[in-house]
């Protein structure tokens, strides 16, 4: 039979035949599984259907461990029932898990293998997940490249329907998952061969029904349940031959052999690796290269790891082996061992087998790279008389030294795989190309290929690495191309930034995508890139993307030009072929997307090669420009050594010495890394400024600043800082600066948007404008830094910080994120920390937020000179609430504590210290001055104190030095996505909500899970297209704010920025200062919307003005005054629903695709707003 | 009495035509046109530069912030299908086909020769009796020429023409040095009929905002006076049927359009305003008014007081300026002429 070859990812494999085998599927999103449940839900939007001819039905739950209890549901009722998951989603599925393998219930999970959070969160790659789950009595099959993914999906689904045991079938997260490659797909009849009707029929039969009724998860006391414990064993002996079974049935089918563990390698080997994963594709290579060396070493890869069969085991071995190494991608700290090691001696133990050393190590944790290098490293410690155990290859153990070393520049790659890297930015669509580019060579040539793409953890301005591999057999290297014989670098920047030219070998082919043309580009490059194209000896080409680009109507994107060039000089097919197959492509991506999309790509791909020029290269060097620093010497230690390597993209070579070992980071790193994305940055112009303070409210950035000062601290002042008199009442004589950082602006243009000063002369300007970054970096970096030096506004004296002129003054301690250019969510943490940040400490649920705040290398979160500022923290995604909660009651337990020693030190410390400090009134800033100012006086007199006091008191006065500090007002903050408030922790909010204890939590709105790319929460709208919901969510958003008011005593508030700052500055205040639980709930324009993001808080306007998200409060302090607590902070609706939704694409595109559809929801969501506007109208004038 | 008119070979029952509007974007719309009495249906115009900028626009934000974030590689569902370009028109072309019994004149928007004419094409095999080509370019481009704008209109016309086989006709603006001359070169160029004149969305500036804004207003009786000149002047003169399309509300404009040499009147702003109904109204009085004066049909008036039917041409032309500007003059005596 003659099956489809396709260029697909690891994940689109799984899918396929969970999709076409199943009938339920419950998702949630988490990364990296997340495009499994995306795969699942577009095709039941298509009408795809399953290998019976109907369309599954895919449904998405609140959580992880909804969406196993739904398919233990579904799967007690019957249904052949599946999920996707990852990492933190399987740990909460873990009490299902034990539940239907109690129950002896098939099914397979696909799992995206990924690291657990522990010192840290990460998204990437290893088995510390499902190794969690061992003792849940779930099969564990693993799958090792992207054609085992499909292959073994189907085998887990037909072993777990013959054996009774549900399955994990797992793969690594990303190295898999996403890595793109040529699969020979499975067909309907392949599917139907291996799931047979009466396998289907017997899991049916088994289900709960009413016509033939029985019990299933009962209680049982001591006397039966070890006994019921023990009852399924003969299930469980009997799995690993039926997983045999499948395979065989497989292989006849294919001719693609699998067992249970497979042996490559030298029959006669003395060392032999053991592992699972894509970890085996490399370490097939180096055997396969070793052998042809006459080293004889083995490879055992072991598929099926639960029921661990040790029979299977042990036949696997070659009989002469002398030595293994068991190879774990997780870490148990603590523990005798790695799980595989500890389950490769009990084996050899159990089974008998003498005279074989077994060592273990750990590799690959979090994605870290595992190369052949890495793998010769191996083999060779196991040739040593004492190799090392508890080994880690691939980092540099300086600590417990448990490293092993390895020769880096050792090399498996074949001559005859062509090995190209690119590196773009995310925006230059540079990824997107390159995935055409290997789907046109996959399924247009005999090639075999590889795409594994590599972005930075930044959302706005990120770098993205590409590495292509084609040649004429299948391609096993699970690793990164360290030897490219072609570099692309898409982004001329990149020379002055990072190494791009350390992966191009002797001869290799350089691409350039210059602004400088043929003439000047060699001129423009750093002396160390000049000397490297002449040592290796690069042949280097450029072309001017970007212009190309403009000219066909495609902006910043170079993807199809340079995709072009790739073609042109690779050679991979004759060029006229190349450029059809590219428009082949082109018009397959972009076809449905109209006939202009497609015209003006093809117009790209013309005009490219022949604006390609090859560049001569002279024998020296000739360049005076050096690479600059990665960050400025005045930067502290830590980040010049540790934050600087990473941002240098040298984080692989920093040893484990280098790492705090309790995850504990500082703050204020963000503003050494000075990333020079934008092309255009804000200039101010005095004479229209009028200094209202709403560009540096809109900010995301926080790189517009202001302040006020005395005109004598504008003595040394650079030439160009611009200053005006400050238009304040209360600051007569002072001065004023609206200073631009222009090297951390993304170039959003928000603050454009936001300003209300138009230009009485020239009406397209206003008092703050767009232009060129370039031609100001150098005198705006010297103003920046003079304007850094000037002295902070007081808080205590002078004006109040209530409004939006004023709070401009402000400094921000949340500064530089790497959240997208434009966000709608930084703007109001930003404000948060303005006001509150030097007593706030931040409970952040995962998401956007927490990875702009925490994701190494940089924090935007910092400090103020007093060396105050926001304590931040992520807990969970599904725990936020409860984790601010903790931190609210140690905070009151604590203040409470530390009042009592103050009671109990009333004499030593002096009655009127004692006094103030107990009956402080911290209400406002001064308030809070004052009690800092009596903190440190009370931590002095402890200090001098102490030696005087009696034993006892000494011993107390220690105690409240220690807590003095809980004596000022703190503020907690839990923050977090609707993902978050709205699904995954709703249930933790709720109880917090209920608690009555002081927290402020705001929960930043974006409709959608941005994170992972734009799922639908509860708090989508209707209407709406988002991923999960790819025919227009066909529900309501859930009404969050009326859920919490309920409640009676929780201040409860919407905001939008955009519809009204004052409102939003006004409510966070009011929130902060009311003592009990507050909920603000604030509208966040975000990317997965589909808008301008420029345009972003116009959008916020309309929102409110169309009544879709009305503005209101209900504060219980009014209550307690016999007030209504309610009141409606915005208009009555004054435009349509649809005169704000369709300037939005998740709206848009249902219109253009189901337009029926499109115009039921809108009528409907308008039908809702009008509803519930009178109902909000009504509650407002309530008495 | 005989209402009928033809109008590029159709056969219409009478000559109140609606033309081009958001009246026609649903079947519902054209529908009920239909019930009202429309003699045939001008469908809204398919636009160009519309179907470019939605296709852009949705692509812009398919791919904004795509393959830029290991966990966020899009934010969107790839869907299976969009409605960019002519799929949703022709769709609605087709239906009205079958939904009603007149006549239904599809309506294009454009300028350039790429590769939107083929929709013309399109139009036609959806079913449409008719196309109306709707011309109409602002030219900025200090360096180009009146001349080379003409020169493109007549190049669409001529693309157009050869993918379809039924009749064409040229929506056309009032401004061009020689409306005559151009009316002359498009019916050689192969044109089946002149629409006169096309009305433009003109900016307006809104004081408050100091921004310019899209304002958009309904036509008045008051210009009707424009078309009326021109339809009068071409009347006779060249090949080609003749619709007059602004400025058309009352009894008394569809009864001059005709007089002036229009097959047809054509109605929008009016049908918008006060509703459909008001074709069945205007035409009673069409038919009172005839009754009254005993004309027999329609067609004895088409062109009646045409420039070539006139006894004093020159009361077209420049006399009748003089006389407008005479009619205001304190000398009730008409010395002047």
């Amino acid at each position: 039979m003659i099956r489809p070859l396709e260029t697909i990812e690891g994940n689109e494999a799984a899918a396929y035949v969970a999709y076409k085998t199943n009938e339920v599927i419950a998702i949630y999103p988490i990364t990296p599984s997340s495009t499994m449940g995306e795969y699942a839900d577009q095709w039941m939007a298509e009408g795809k259907k399953n290998i019976w001819g109907s369309v599954p039905v895919v449904k998405e739950m609140q959580s992880e461990g909804g969406a196993a209890g739904a398919i233990h549901g579904a799967l007690q009722a019957g249904a052949l029932a599946t999920t996707f998951t990852a990492s933190q989603g399987l740990l909460l599925m873990i009490p299902n898990m034990y539940k239907i393998a109690g129950e002896l219930t098939s099914t397979v999970f696909h799992i995206a293998a990924r690291a657990l959070a522990a010192q840290a969160l990460s998204i990437f790659g290893d088995h510390s997940d499902v190794m969690a789950t061992r003792s849940t009595g779930w099969a564990m099959l693993f799958s090792n490249s992207g054609q085992e993914i499909m292959d073994l999906a189907l085998v887990s689904r037909t072993a777990t329907l013959k054996s009774r045991v549900p399955f994990l079938h797992i793969f690594d997260g990303f190295r898999s998952s996403a890595e793109v490659t040529k699969i020979e797909m499975l067909t309907d009849d392949d599917l139907k061969a291996m799931v047979q009707d009466d396998m289907v029929q017997a899991h049916r039969a088994r289900a709960l029904t009413p016509e033939h009724p029985v019990l299933r998860g009962a209680a049982q006391d001591p006397d039966v349940y070890f006994q019921g414990r023990e009852s399924s064993n003969p299930y469980y002996l009997a799995t690993p031959g039926i997983v045999q079974q499948a395979m065989d049935q497989f292989a006849g089918l294919t001719g693609r052999q699998y067992h249970l563990f497979d042996y490559v390698g030298a029959p006669d080997a003395d060392r032999v690796i053991i592992m699972m994963g894509s970890g085996c594709e490399a370490t097939e290579e180096t055997v396969e290269f070793l052998l042809a060396q006459g080293e004889k070493v083995g490879l055992l890869k072991i598929r099926l790891y639960r029921p661990f069969s040790i029979e299977h085991f042990v036949a696997a071995l070659p009989k002469t082996v002398k030595m293994v190494a068991a190879m774990d991608r997780t870490k148990e700290p603590g523990s005798a061992g790695e799980p595989l090691y500890q389950d490769v001696i009990t084996a050899l133990v159990e089974a008998g087998v003498t005279g074989v050393k077994v060592i273990g190590g750990r590799y690959g944790l979090a994605s870290k790279e595992f190369n052949t290098a890495m793998v010769k490293g191996i083999y060779d410690e196991m040739k040593k008389a004492q190799p090392k155990n508890h080994f880690v290859v691939g980092i540099n153990d300086d600590v417990t030294h448990n490293s092993i070393d390895y020769d880096p520049d050792f090399s498996t790659e074949a001559a005859d795989v062509v090995r190209a890297v690119f590196y773009g930015l995310g925006a230059d669509g540079t990824v997107g190309a390159n995935k055409n580019s290997i789907k046109i060579i996959g399924e247009e040539t005999p090639n075999y290929v590889q795409g594994y793409f590599v972005y930075d953890s930044k959302k706005s301005g990120s770098r993205t690495t590409s590495h292509l591999r084609f040649g004429p057999r299948p391609i096993k290297s699970t690793y990164l191309i360290r030897q490219a014989n072609f570099v692309a670098v898409h982004q001329f920047g990149f020379f002055e930034r990072f190494n791009v030219l350390e992966t191009a070998i002797r001869g290799a082919v350089l691409l350039i995508n210059s602004p400088f043309g043929p003439e000047s580009t060699w001129d423009q490059l750093p002396t160390q890139v000049q000397q490297q194209i002449i040592d290796k000896q690069l042949k280097v080409y450029v072309i001017d993307g970007y212009t190309v680009a403009k000219a066909a109507g495609m902006g910043n994107r170079v993807n199809t030009v340079m995709q072009a060039c790739f073609f042109a000089i690779s050679g991979v097919l004759p060029r006229d072929e190349a450029i059809e197959q590219i428009k082949k492509a082109i018009k397959k991506t972009y076809g449905k997307r109209g006939e202009a999309v497609v015209k003006m790509n093809y117009a790209a791909v013309d005009a490219s090669i022949e604006n390609m020029h090859e560049l001569h290269i002279p024998a020296f060097a000739t360049s005076t420009t050096a690479m600059p620093d990665v960050v400025s010497s005045a930067a502290p230690d830590f980040v010049k050594n540790f934050t600087a390597r990473i941002i240098a993209g040298e984080g692989n070579l920093l040893p484990v010495s280098a790492m705090p070992v309790d995850g504990t980071y500082p703050t204020g790193t963000a503003m050494w890394e000075k990333r020079n994305i934008a092309l255009e940055v804000p200039v101010w112009d005095t004479d229209v400024c009028i200094q209202c303070g709403k560009c540096v409210l809109v900010c995301p950035h926080a790189v517009i600043r202001a302040k006020t000062y005395s005109p004598a601290q504008l003595t040394g002042a650079p030439a160009t800082f611009k200053t005006a008199d400050a238009r304040w009442k209360e600051l007569p004589g002072q001065k004023y600066t609206l200073q631009v950082a222009v090297e951390d602006c993304t170039g959003c243009a928000l603050c454009v948007e936001a300003c209300p000063a138009k230009n009485k002369s020239i009406s397209g300007l206003k008092a703050i404008n767009m232009v060129p970054q370039l031609p100001l970096r150098e005198a705006e970096r010297a103003n920046w830094e003079f304007f850094l030096d000037l002295p902070e506004v007081s808080r205590v004296d002078g004006i109040k910080y209530n409004n939006v002129k004023n709070v401009q003054l402000l400094q921000p301690l949340f500064e530089f994120s790497g959240a997208c250019s434009g966000c709608g969510e930084t703007p109001y943490v930003k404000l948060v920390s303005q006001l509150f940040g030097d007593r706030a400490m931040v409970a952040n649920a995962t998401g956007c937020t927490s990875i702009y705040g925490g994701n190494l290398p940089t924090t935007p979160w910092t400090s103020n000179k007093s060396g105050r500022g926001p304590a931040w923290a992520n807990s969970l995604f599904e725990d936020n609430a409860e984790f601010g909660l903790g931190m609210r009651l140690t905070l009151d337990k604590q203040t409470q504590y530390a009042r009592e020693l103050v009671e109990r030190l009333r004499e030593p410390i002096g009655v009127e210290l004692a006094d103030a400090l107990l009956n402080a009134n911290m209400s406002d800033e001064a308030g809070i001055e004052a009690q800092r100012a009596r903190v440190a006086e009370l931590k002095l007199k402890l200090g001098s104190h102490a030696p005087e006091m009696s034993g006892t008191v000494a011993a107390v006065a220690t105690d409240l030095r220690s807590l003095a500090d809980m004596l000022v007002r703190k503020s907690v903050w839990i923050m977090g996505g609707d993902g978050w408030a709205y699904d995954i922790g709703y249930g933790g909010l709720d109880h917090v909500l209920a608690s009555g204890l002081n927290v402020n939590i705001l929960v930043l709105d974006t409709e959608v899970y941005s994170n992972t790319g734009g799922q639908a929460s509860k708090s989508t709208p209707l209407g709406a297209v988002a991923k999960f919901a790819a025919g227009g969510k066909p529900s309501g958003k859930k009404d969050l704010g009326a859920m919490a008011m309920s409640y009676g005593n929780v201040y409860v508030a919407t905001i939008a920025m955009g519809s009204s700052d004052a409102h939003t500055v006004k409510t966070i205040l009011e929130a902060e200062a009311y003592d009990g639980p507050s909920l603000i709930i604030a509208y966040s324009h975000c990317i997965a919307h589909g808008i301008d993001m420029a345009k972003g808080m116009n959008q916020q306007k309309l929102a409110v003005d169309s009544g879709y998200w009305p503005l209101y409060h209900y504060n219980p302090t009014l209550k307690e005054q016999g007030k209504n607590p309610f009141g409606l902070d915005s208009a009555a609706p004054k435009i349509q629903f649809k005169d704000y939704a369709y300037n939005e694409t998740r709206y848009r595109m249902l219109a253009q695709s189901d337009p029926a559809t499109a115009e039921r929801l809108v009528a409907e969501a308008q039908k809702g707003i009008t509803e519930r506007w009178r109902r909000l109208d009504q509650q407002a004038k309530a008495l | 009495m005989d209402l009928s008119t033809t109008y590029m070979g159709l056969k219409l029952k009478h000559p109140i035509v609606p033309s081009a509007s958001p009246l026609s974007r649903t079947l519902d719309g054209i529908r009920k046109m239909e019930d009202a009495g429309a003699p045939a249906v001008v469908m809204y115009s398919l636009f160009e530069e519309q179907i470019e900028w939605e296709s852009r626009v949705l692509d812009h934000y398919l791919s904004y912030g795509s393959e830029s974030f290991a966990e966020a590689t899009s934010y969107y569902p790839d869907l299976a299908h969009y409605n960019i370009g002519p799929d949703e028109y022709l769709n609605l072309v087709q239906s009205a086909k079958s939904a009603t019994s007149i006549p239904i004149i599809g309506s294009l928007n454009g300028v350039s020769t790429g590769g939107w004419v083929e929709y013309a094409h399109k139009i036609q095999q959806a079913g449409a009796d008719a196309l109306e080509l709707n011309l109409y370019y602002i030219a900025t481009d200090l360096l180009r020429t009146g001349a080379e704008i003409e020169q493109m209109y007549l190049d669409v016309l001529r693309d157009v023409k050869k993918t379809v086989t039924i009749p064409v006709a040229v929506k056309l603006s009032p401004f061009f040095s020689s409306t005559s001359n151009m009316a002359y070169r498009l019916a050689a160029q192969g044109a089946d009929a002149l629409v006169l004149f096309n009305r433009f969305y003109q900016p307006d500036f809104d004081l408050e905002k100091l921004d310019v804004v899209p304002h958009l207003m309904l036509s008045n009786s008051n210009e009707l006076r424009l078309p009326l000149r021109w339809t009068a002047i071409l009347h006779g003169r060249v090949p080609v049927d003749l619709a007059i399309t602004t400025g058309v509300h009352r009894t008394e404009d569809v009864l001059k359009g005709l007089m002036a040499g229009a097959k047809v009147t054509m109605m929008a702003s009016e049908l918008l305003e006060h509703g459909l109904g008001r074709i069945n109204q205007v035409l009673e009085g069409v038919k009172s008014w005839m009754t009254e004066r005993e004309y027999e049909s329609v067609s004895q008036m088409i062109g009646s007081l045409s420039q070539v039917n006139l006894a004093q041409p020159a009361m077209i032309e420049r006399a009748n300026y003089m006389k407008n500007l005479q009619s205001w003059s304190p000398d009730p005596t008409g010395i002047l002429l």
